[in-house]
């Protein structure tokens, strides 16, 4: 019997419920390893038993995506939490994949240091982050999860364990497995550990922010001196030499006023703010963010925008002539990269095909689909395919919930 | 077979661009590691990716193995050729196809040199990061397999956060483009660095940085290596991320000195680089901090570039060290090994008893922000057993990285030179299942076979799917 070779693994493990299910499936047990080692034991039965399994991190996205064909066993990592080693003086760090960024920006705030990546979802682990690839406002400085990472600990679908890279921050020693592991959405294996490097935390930080008329609704007043298309100002922005960390927009309501913040982060920063308020008209200068900062918009649909960074103010007007009910756009301007919540996933086709001669591509991470394929199209598919075929060649590790099958 | 195979690849590219000719075969023997050499089956030097796609399926036809080259500056053997096999050389692939401001990236042929994307955008105000000392010479082709760093990557990173997209001929001979806007695993940042194991690389987008605000470059005298390290440690802990830290010990100096009169100040132990940029205001602050570091940690002689020129004098002799070994040892192995910063006083005292122990003199320069050494490992190849005991330094050296956490090579790549020092650092298991992405892409074995791994894992079949067809299999192929 499954249940007793699981058992026999000496990992907590107990009976799934409703809440326990992934974008409504409901898998049999959950799983509570407490180290790499435990996660290779319960996946080598998942092997003899033909199990299919989902890892999840802090379950923050588990509705998320479409859901698996299948769902056996849950390998919750909540208890793989730790801060395995952290040397302040090499400014690297080795975690746990359970980890929330929460957890680990509180720890390393008292070494004077942070992991400089935000926090997209309340909540979010280390190896969720890393699994879904998802970054927030600062990505336009420091990239996102895999420009971090230095190194990786795996386990297969057949309970193989695997590092690569090291902590070192320099190091071409091998295939990076960690990269191949971004954006995997547990359908490759399970992330237990990974290694970051470290950025020492900023001494100031200052918020530039400023309220921009949109030219959809010319009818009204607008309230400020505003460039119609905002791409001109972005590109000021970003080749500004004040050297910004982060340029959003937030446009999350139904109004005709979007609002700019920029973040200028580290040595003389208050001096470098002023630099950029004189780029902004009207913009006012504060030591705090903004209250939708790195706050994903409401949406019942949640889909992602990507552009090239030159054409993200033509991506924000082509935003405003579809017909989207409910629209609410957020972002990495300066980045090409926005968040849309959306009333249901109606408008992703039309919004899909006016972004695509920018080079532009839209996902649906969250939601109904409205029936457009969540992905749109993606190159290297078949490459994709055949990275899939050899790690988990019986299709086990969340199946079904990466584009095309995978 | 290779005289047949020639014949076919008559067919698919020009006659100039088959060489054959043993003569012009021998130019192409080795790369920037002379140590090993073969003489090439055939070379070709296709212009475009589809000749070099018709290549490919043409190895696949005859099963040949083929391997990449772009400038051959590789210091890991990678561009080895193979004599029963085909070197592919971009050097006939050097157009800049399209510079994009507005989206800060640029779009370049394989066989464009690191330097030249630079020069297409310095004045407008651009550059392009990734700075390996060998610049004005390798190619962004080889970048991109070696996943190359320089002396500024401590701040901005490798060749690896600087591509955006790449175009490739898979090992099968397909053309696929890899880009970060894609979701789904990072094919792109798999393939970077997997020195043309996982096929070759025919159109590479690259991000283009803005030039900074300002840049200060200061040259600081220590008595003895170690007081330039405690500078060194003392930045970081500050919470300064310098654009770069460089050392340099009183061997290289000396040889520096020979090669090319840096003029360094006289009687130092070490020289440390600490250069800063970014924005005015930032840098200012910055600078006054690090001057005083190399003060208060005994630096007796500091100079501060105070045009671009004196900027230039203060990198040349970091920039010449490698050659300029050269003028005080007949030969020289370059090591590439890191270790974690903190653990530099360590492996540093480690290699000096190395050098007693074997009576073989080591320099030393390194990238002292990320840990990343150069030891240079000196010997007289006339005199008996001296290279072998240079060897066996050299491999010692790698083990200390290792025993300190650290890894054996940062930028040079593993290629023939170190794959038998990776089982060193991972494990059986670590490799194979590194090696199933090779399978992947290239499960006939013949995309640069050799490098890397010092054993090659068995593909076989791609295995079957045991319950009922892919659901997607359709579209598949
Ligand atoms: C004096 C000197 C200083 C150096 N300094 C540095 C430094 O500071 N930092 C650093 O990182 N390196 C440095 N190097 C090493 C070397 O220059 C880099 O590894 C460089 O990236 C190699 O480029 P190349 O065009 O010469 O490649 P080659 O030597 O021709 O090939 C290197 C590898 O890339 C593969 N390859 C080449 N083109 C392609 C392609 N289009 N697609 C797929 N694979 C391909 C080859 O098969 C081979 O495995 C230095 C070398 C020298 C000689």
């Amino acid at each position: 019997m499954a249940d007793e070779a699981l058992a026999s693994t000496g990992v907590t493990l107990r009976p799934a419920g409703a809440q326990d299910a992934v974008a409504g499936v409901r898998p049999r047990w959950v799983a509570l390893p407490e180290s790499t080692e435990e996660v290779a034991a319960l996946l080598r039965v998942a092997a003899e038993r033909d199990l299919a399994v989902v890892p999840v991190g802090g379950g923050t996205k588990l509705d998320w995506g479409p859901p698996p064909e299948r769902c056996d066993l849950l390998v919750d990592l909540c208890c793989l939490s730790e801060v395995v080693e952290h040397v302040a003086g090499d400014l690297v760090l080795r975690v746990q994949a359970g980890i929330t960024l929460e957890t680990l920006r509180d720890r390393l705030a008292i070494a004077g240091q942070e992991l400089a990546l935000d926090v997209p979802v309340p909540g979010t682990t280390v190896g969720g982050l890393l699994a879904t690839a998802l970054a927030g406002p600062r990505r336009f400085r420091y990239g996102t999860a895999r420009d971090l990472l230095i190194g990786i600990t795996v386990v297969l679908a057949d309970g193989t364990v695997a590092r690569s890279g090291g902590k070192v921050v320099k190091n071409v020693a091998g295939y990076d497995l960690g990269k191949l592991f971004t954006g995997s959405y547990g359908t490759l294996g399970v992330i237990t550990e990974a290694n970051f490097r470290l950025h020492p935390l900023p001494p100031e930080r200052r918020w530039v922010t400023a309220e921009y008329g949109t030219d959809v609704r010319r009818g009204r007043e607008l309230r400020r001196e505003f460039p119609v298309d905002p791409g001109p100002l972005l590109q000021e922005l970003a080749a500004s030499q004040a050297e910004p960390t982060a340029i959003e927009l937030d446009w999350a309501d139904s109004g005709d006023v979007y609002t700019l913040s920029v973040l200028v982060e580290g040595a003389a920063a208050e001096e470098r703010a002023e630099a950029v308020r004189a780029i902004m008209t009207g913009a006012e200068l504060g030591d705090k963010p903004p209250a939708w900062w790195g706050r994903l918009p409401e949406h019942v649909t949640l889909a992602e925008i990507r552009v090239p960074p030159g054409v993200a103010g033509q991506a924000v007007r082509e935003v405003a002539g579809a017909d989207l009910p409910g629209r609410r756009l957020r972002g990495s301007a300066g980045a090409g990269v926005f968040h849309l919540g959306l009333r249901d996933g109606a408008g992703v086709t039309g919004i899909r095909a006016r972004l695509a001669p920018l080079g532009g591509r839209v996902t649906v991470l969250a939601g109904p689909d409205g029936g457009a394929d969540r992905w749109g199209p993606i190159g290297a598919l078949g490459l994709m395919r055949r990275v899939k075929e050899r790690f988990d060649p019986d299709r086990r590790m969340s199946p079904g919930r990466f584009a095309g099958g995978i | 077979m290779i005289a047949t195979l020639a014949q076919r690849l008559k067919a698919v590219l020009p006659d100039q661009a088959v060489i054959t000719d043993p003569v012009r075969l021998r130019t192409y023997e080795c790369d920037g590691l002379t140590y090993h050499r073969a003489t090439p089956g055939v070379v070709v030097l296709p212009e475009s990716a589809e000749e070099i796609a018709a290549v490919v399926r043409l190895c696949q036809e005859f099963q040949v193995p083929f391997v990449a080259r772009g400038s051959g500056t590789g210091l890991s053997g990678g561009a080895l050729p193979r004599s029963d096999g085909v070197l592919i050389v971009t050097s006939r692939m050097r157009r800049i196809l399209d510079i994009d401001l507005p989206n800060r990236r640029a779009v370049v042929e394989p066989g464009v040199t690191n330097l030249a994307i630079t020069e297409a955008v310095r004045d407008a105000g651009y550059y392009y990061a990734p700075d390996p000392s060998s610049q004005q010479i390798c190619s962004i082709g080889g970048n991109v397999a070696e996943n190359s760093g320089g002396a500024h990557c401590l701040k901005y990173g490798f060749t690896v956060n600087h591509v955006l997209a790449l175009e490739l001929v898979t090992p099968d001979g397909d053309i696929v483009e890899l880009t970060e806007l894609d979701d789904g695993y990072d094919l792109l940042g798999a393939f970077i660095g997997s020195e043309g194991t996982l096929g070759i690389a025919t159109k590479i987008t690259v991000r283009l940085s803005r030039a900074p605000e300002t840049v200060t470059t200061l040259l600081a005298a220590f008595a003895t290596i170690e007081g330039g390290g405690t500078a060194v440690s003392s930045i970081i802990g500050a919470g300064i991320v310098p654009a770069a830290i460089e050392m340099m010990d009183a061997l290289a100096i000396e040889a520096a000195e020979a090669a090319v009169r840096c003029e360094y100040p006289a009687g130092a132990g070490a020289v440390l680089i600490v250069e800063l940029d970014g924005p005015t205001a930032e840098v200012a602050r910055q600078f006054a901090a690090v001057e005083r570091i190399c003060r208060e940690a005994g630096s007796f002689e500091i100079r501060v570039a105070a045009s671009a020129e004196e900027r230039a004098a203060i990198w040349r002799g970091r920039k010449s060290a490698f050659a300029a070994v050269g003028r005080i040892s007949p030969a020289y192995i370059v090591q590439d090994g890191v270790v974690p910063r903190t653990a530099l006083p360590e492996v540093l005292a480690g290699i000096d008893r190395l050098q007693e122990e074997f009576g073989i003199r080591v320099a030393n320069v390194f990238h002292a922000g990320d840990g990343n050494l150069h030891p240079l490992v000196l010997f007289d190849d006339a005199e008996p057993g001296q290279g072998e005991r240079a060897e066996t330094v050299s491999g010692r050296i790698l083990d200390l990285c290792i025993e300190h956490g650290g890894s054996i090579t940062g930028e040079h790549g593993v290629g023939v030179d170190k794959s038998r020092y990776m089982p060193r650092m991972f494990t059986d298991d670590d490799l194979a299942t590194m090696q199933l992405v090779r399978c992947a892409f290239d499960p006939g074995y013949l995309s640069n076979p050799g490098k890397i791994f010092p054993t090659p894992r068995l593909c076989g079949e791609v295995p079957r799917v045991r319950k009922g067809p892919h659901p997607h299999e359709a579209e598949l192929f």
